[in-house]
């Protein structure tokens, strides 16, 4: 079985030549749960981005779920993305005066799932991340860690194999902070594969892989 | 590889996500489809009024006939006054088709007054002139009050007032108003005749009573004659050669109803005007849909890099912002689909027709409502769609 994220010598270089990332090697198993390090510009978004496929390297290759990202088109891309990827943002990224149903029901607007099943599983996924109680909230009736967990219902709602994490404790208090960490390690442990970028150290020493970036470099922790 | 084959949004959902665009900022949604329903408002307006107007002539036409002749005196070829020999009315009923005639003869340098304190010469234009009997019959007009003039009334100073003239003289039926040299009774008051209109300001007197007491020289200025419908325009061609055999070039012969639909016709060019200002506001209408799209595609750059997130493709969020362009400017066109009629209806109300607001008008302007939110949506939903996921997504929330 390949491995979920295969990085080999990928450099992302922006217009005016800054490399943001430069020949990263990095391969990353299925079930994983991965931490990226990093003092902030040390590239630690732009290699999400990559793995996202909301951006494609400059050169080398990125393999996801064994498709070759720089091959596919923009439909295939997209493809890629609503079923195998789910994505947290630090802002959360939730449309203000939608209620929490549908902005999970979002999730799987793209996918191809009638309206009435993308409810019933949003209503599922909210009660799975415990807010059973919230659903027909909006967005500024929700504190900051309930938003954070409608949108990781958001991203699991598909149940891609592949979550990202964009310091989704950033905006948060440590108790709502910890909370948010207790459930990305539940989805851990049921077998996603978690990749969770956060420039806070005690954050990333508990978790079990530590990947450090530093000037765009990966300094250790590319071979699991 | 077939297994990366995005999914398919269905139209309720492309409806449903337009929708939620839209509700989301109500202010400027509300106004910047006002800009297309004044637009639309104006063209079904416009196109409303002139078809309610064109059916009331038509109606107007087809009660009063359009078999009505009207035959006048010209000028001879030195440009002369000429006038009509006083036995052209008995000729002209002589044609076989003609059904019916009745003259009226001006009565020249004679005046009415409300009383005989009114100073000579403010006349209020109102004409003199002397008619026959049977003229109502012959022309469609109807009495408004009192009678008309009859064989004994037309021997005695008895007038009947035409509408304009009536009002101009704030007179009754029994009063007396100062013609000529002496009093006139006032017999009887007349509707507005669209067919004579010369006659709305006009007093009517009686043919013998004219001669006898105004000078009145007896010869016809005007005779009506109405023929069979199937023969108006065969005997409006002998017209001339028969009121006045030896000199047919000096007689002007008209169909009145003719005049009316000329009128029609000049309105016509009006409203072409009018249609073009309609669509130069619809014009603008769609510049502040594009306007608005623009700028909803630049505040909500979050929100597009979220569906790219999720696995929107850029057909997607390109379909996304069309259809919120169309629904956008779809509001707007039944909105004013609905104020043009709306208009309409107030108009024709307002002049007593019946307001016909044609279906073309209405789907027509739907489809220009149409068109314009694709043209104004293609611009922004393009942008919308180029932009890079990260770049959408590191904009500001």
């Amino acid at each position: 079985m390949t491995a979920l994220i295969e990085l080999e010598r990928a450099t992302k270089r922006y217009a005016g030549g800054v490399a943001a990332l430069r020949d990263a090697d990095l391969t990353i198993g299925r079930g994983e749960l991965v931490a990226i390090v990093g003092p902030s510009g040390s590239g630690k978004s732009t290699l999400l981005n990559l793995i996202g496929t909301l951006d494609r390297p400059t050169s080398g290759t990125l393999r996801i779920d064994g498709h070759d990202v720089g091959s596919l088109s923009d439909r295939q891309v997209s493809a890629l993305r609503a079923q195998r990827i789910g994505f947290v943002f630090q802002q959360f990224h939730l449309t203000a005066g939608v209620t929490a149903l549908h902005s999970v029901a979002d999730g799987l607007l793209y996918a191809g799932v009638p309206r009435t099943e993308r409810l019933v599983r949003a209503a599922d996924v909210l009660h799975q991340v415990g807010l059973g109680q919230r659903l027909d909230h909006r967005p500024h009736q929700l504190s900051g860690g309930e938003r954070q967990r409608v949108a990781i219902a958001r991203a699991l709602i598909g149940h891609p194999p592949l979550l990202l994490a964009d310091e989704p404790t950033g905006n948060l208090d440590s108790v709502a902070g910890a909370g948010v960490m207790a459930l990305l390690r539940s989805l851990h442990t049921e077998g996603t594969t978690v990749l969770i970028i956060t420039h806070d150290h005690d954050i990333a020493a508990a978790l079990p892989r530590q990947v450090r970036l530093r000037d765009g470099r990966i300094q250790a922790g590319s071979d699991g | 590889m077939a297994d990366l084959e995005p999914g398919r949004l269905s139209p309720a959902d492309l409806a449903r996500v337009g929708l939620a665009g839209l509700r989301a900022r109500p202010v400027r949604v509300v106004l910047s489809a006002l800009g297309i329903a004044i637009g639309i408002a104006a063209m079904v307006a416009v196109v409303g009024i002139s078809t309610s107007s064109r059916a009331d002539l038509n109606r107007q036409l087809q009660a009063l006939g359009t078999n009505l002749l009207m035959v006048g005196p010209g000028q001879n070829l030195f440009g002369e006054d000429v006038h009509l020999p006083t036995e052209s009315v008995a000729m002209v009923d002589r044609i076989q088709p003609v059904t019916a005639v009745s003259a009226v003869g001006a009565v020249p340098e004679v005046s009415v007054y409300r009383t005989d304190k009114v100073p000579p010469g403010q006349t209020g234009g109102i004409q003199v002139v002397a008619a026959q009997i049977d003229l109502l019959p012959t022309i469609g007009a109807e009495s408004a009050a009192g009678t008309f003039l009859n064989a004994a009334t037309a021997q005695y100073p008895a007038v009947v007032l035409g509408a304009q003239a009536a009002q101009h003289l704030g007179a009754v039926v029994g009063q007396q108003v100062y013609l000529g040299t002496q009093w006139f009774t006032v017999v009887g008051l007349l509707r507005p005749a669209p067919l004579a209109p010369e006659l709305d300001n006009a007093a009517l007197v009686g043919w013998p009573v004219a001669k006898a007491l105004l000078g009145f020289d007896g010869y016809p200025t005007t005779i009506y004659a109405r023929a069979v419908e199937d023969d108006v325009t065969a005997v409006q061609k002998v017209l001339a050669a028969t009121a006045k055999p030896e000199a047919p070039n000096e007689v002007d012969v008209s169909r009145p109803s003719d005049a009316l639909a000329a009128q029609q016709a000049a309105d016509a060019t009006l409203d072409a005007l009018l249609l073009g200002l309609g669509a130069v506001a619809l014009l603008a209408g769609g510049v502040g849909v594009a306007n608005t799209m623009v700028v909803s595609v630049l505040e909500r750059r979050g929100e597009i890099g979220l569906r790219r997130a999720l696995g929107a493709t850029r057909h997607q969020i390109r379909s996304q912002f069309l259809t919120e362009a169309l629904l956008l400017s779809g509001l707007g066109g039944l909105g004013g689909a609905l104020l043009g009629t709306l208009v309409t209806v107030g108009y024709a109300t307002t002049r007593g027709w019946s307001a016909v607001v044609p279906v073309w008008a209405l789907l027509g302007g739907l489809v220009a409502t149409a068109v314009i939110g694709v043209l104004a949506g293609l611009y922004p939903a393009v942008q919308a769609a180029r932009l890079a996921p990260t770049e959408a997504l590191s904009a500001p929330v």
